[in-house]
């Protein structure tokens, strides 16, 4: 694994990360190509394209092309990292990507970028918040959802690194890089408890794990010690993990998604037929009205405050 | 600000004149929109101002009292980015009250970057997603078609739009159908997000695609009002589908902008803004 990262300063957008680690991985590895749909910039690959013109395709704007040329690379020899805007290259491409890609067993690595409400006044149809519902459903395609920069990196590279369909959402949001130690690893199916504690649970994945630890934060200000995990692995999930959450009575899940399907719904459906627990599902309920990302996450509670005091309803204090 | 109603018993040069008034204050609103909420798609907003003027202006039949009035005309704006200039049309066409312009984008404004029928009286479909106006289209032709209605059908789609394949899928039915109620403007700027159309996927030849999948094919300036309004208004008997391949210029009216794929969804700063309001009074 790469060099580790420690607290930085600052917010990161993961398409960085996403691209230089693509970039690296590319100069080593000729199988490598980058498929988009009139989205190197979007995607931000234009530095990919200027070093490896002849490996980034742009199929024009045509996602079910997009997913389809993916999947034909990929048969061909090729590890093929499809890049569009979520909401496109998942919705528009459904079932592209469950026939050619996640049935198939395609070496696909399917790049959602700007996830979420990361579109904002662009509204529901720009919005991405239903992709990891998709996705999830159909059990035999990866689906990864990462923190920060370095877990992007981490991710892209045991997307390269192993052979089969995978997605993943890469944000443009800005986040924090996440306190980490030094000898931090990821793998796939892995959950990653960044806070202990045993009063309750808050499961998080993407933009909603530094509001998270935030929320665990201000709790243990009130004398309430809030275990922080990341759930960066939707698809495999570490059951291990949540069931060992559920051990604290209480869980609050928070995702940058509908609470619909998502990281809410794959918790309940563990804890539910094992060790049932209360839980708060937080997420958006439905289509978006107008307005920043800023001001959707506000105005559907996704905030740390609110996280803190979901917990804190369980918890009855 | 101009007069808000189409003007009958003119000459072509008249009619074109009050078409062109229009066209000139939807130009500068949408990018009043743009500056003001710092994001939107100018560009597409700019090469599209003109058809849209010449179908709310002389063209189409519809009242603003009533926007869902069974016997309306239908207009579709496929390529959905372009609310500056479609938000500014249905304002001032008497939808909805030009004060409200100034909300665009703003929290919890109904006027969303990308269109919603169910917010905005005068919007027929919720667009944004490329390729979804066509299909859409076709199915009010068809129920048109069943019902003998006279109201016609008329949808506008960027031109990289058109490498979505759900737009051939509904060409190829409307071709079949012979679906005469229906006419497509092909915003035809030959720029799409990133770069031109031809240096990403190739649309040319567009006129013959077209014409093999049952359409008539008619190509024009975008920004000569004079030239558009009779293959709009009617006047010529068609009984295939009809596809107004309209060449235009992304960014028309604003030196800077024009031809330029950054001015997709660029925002001008405020010394931009100044020059391109005087190049649009000009
Ligand atoms: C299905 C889909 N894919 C991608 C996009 C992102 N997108 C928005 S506008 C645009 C370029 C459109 O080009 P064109 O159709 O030529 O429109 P115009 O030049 O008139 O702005 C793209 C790729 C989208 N809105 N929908
Ligand atoms: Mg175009």
């Amino acid at each position: 694994m790469s060099s580790p990262v420690t607290q930085k300063s600052g917010l990161f957008d993961c398409r960085d990360a996403y691209v230089k680690t693509l970039e690296a991985l590319g100069a080593a590895d000729e199988r490598i190509v980058a498929v988009v749909n009139d989205s190197v910039g979007s995607s931000k690959l234009g530095g990919f394209r200027d070093r490896f013109p002849e490996r980034l395709i742009n199929v024009g704007i045509a996602e079910q092309n997009m997913v389809g040329v993916g999947a034909g690379l990929a048969n061909g020899g090729k590890v093929a990292f499809v890049s569009g805007a979520s909401c496109f290259l998942t919705g528009r491409s459904l079932e592209q990507v469950k026939a050619d890609v996640a049935y198939s067993q395609a070496n696909v690595k399917l790049c959602g970028i700007s996830s979420g409400v990361a579109y904002g006044e662009l509204g529901p149809t720009h919005h991405s918040i239903e992709d990891v519902a998709w996705l999830r459903t159909m059990g035999d395609i990866t689906v990864l959802v990462p923190a920060d920069p370095w877990e992007t990196e981490q991710c892209i590279r045991a997307a390269a690194a192993m052979d089969g369909p995978l997605f993943i959402r890469i944000s443009r949001m800005g986040v924090p890089a996440l306190p980490r130690p030094a000898d931090a690893s990821f793998t796939i199916g892995k959950a990653e408890v960044l806070r202990e504690g045993g009063d309750g649970a808050i499961l998080a994945n993407g933009t909603m794990v530094c509001r998270a630890l935030e929320a665990a934060e201000a709790l243990a200000a009130q004398g309430i010690s809030a275990r922080v995990v990341n759930m960066c692995s939707m698809s495999p999930i570490d059951e291990e993990a949540i069931l060992a959450a559920a051990q604290t009575g209480a869980i609050v899940t928070v995702e940058e998604h509908s609470v619909r399907g998502g990281l809410g719904s794959a918790v309940a459906e563990i804890v539910s037929q094992n060790t049932p627990c209360r839980m708060k599902i937080l997420g958006f309920a439905g289509f978006q009205p107008t307005g920043s990302a800023e001001f959707l996450m506000e105005h559907s509670g996704l905030t740390a405050p609110n996280i803190a005091a979901a917990l804190r309803g369980l918890l009855g204090r | 600000m101009p007069e808000s109603r189409p003007r009958n018993g003119q000459t072509l040069a008249e009619r074109a004149a009050f078409v062109r008034e229009q066209a000139r204050w939807i130009r500068k609103r949408a990018l009043r929109m743009v500056f003001d909420a710092r994001q939107g798609h100018p560009g597409g907003d700019l090469s599209a101002t003109d058809a849209l003027a010449a179908l709310y202006f002389d063209v189409m039949r519809y009242d603003p009292a009533d926007p869902r009035w069974a016997g309306r005309d239908r207009f579709i704006l496929s390529k959905g980015h372009a609310t500056g200039a479609l938000y500014s049309t249905l304002a001032l066409a008497g939808f909805f009250p030009q004060e409200e312009l100034t909300t665009y984008m703003q929290p919890l404004s109904r006027l969303n970057g990308h269109p919603n029928r169910n917010k905005i009286p005068g919007v027929e479909t919720n667009t944004g997603p490329l390729g979804h106006g066509m299909p859409v289209a076709v199915g009010i032709a068809i129920a048109a078609q069943i019902d003998k209605a006279d109201y016609r059908t008329f949808i506008i789609t960027g031109d990289g739009e058109l490498q979505e394949g759900s737009n051939w899928e509904a060409a190829m039915t409307a071709g079949h159908r012979k679906l005469s109620s229906l006419t497509l403007i092909v915003d035809r700027n030959r720029l799409q997000q990133g770069a031109g159309t031809e240096d990403t996927v190739g649309l040319d030849p567009l006129d013959d695609k077209f014409r093999a999948f049952g359409w008539d094919v008619v190509e024009v300036d975008g920004h000569d009002i004079e030239a558009l309004l009779p293959l709009l208004d009617g006047s010529i008997r068609h009984d295939k589908p009809l596809c107004i391949i309209a060449n235009t210029v992304k960014g028309k009216g604003i030196s800077f902008m024009e031809n330029k794929a950054s001015w997709h969804h660029g925002v001008p700063n405020a010394e931009q803004y100044e020059q391109a309001m005087k190049e649009l009074d000009a």
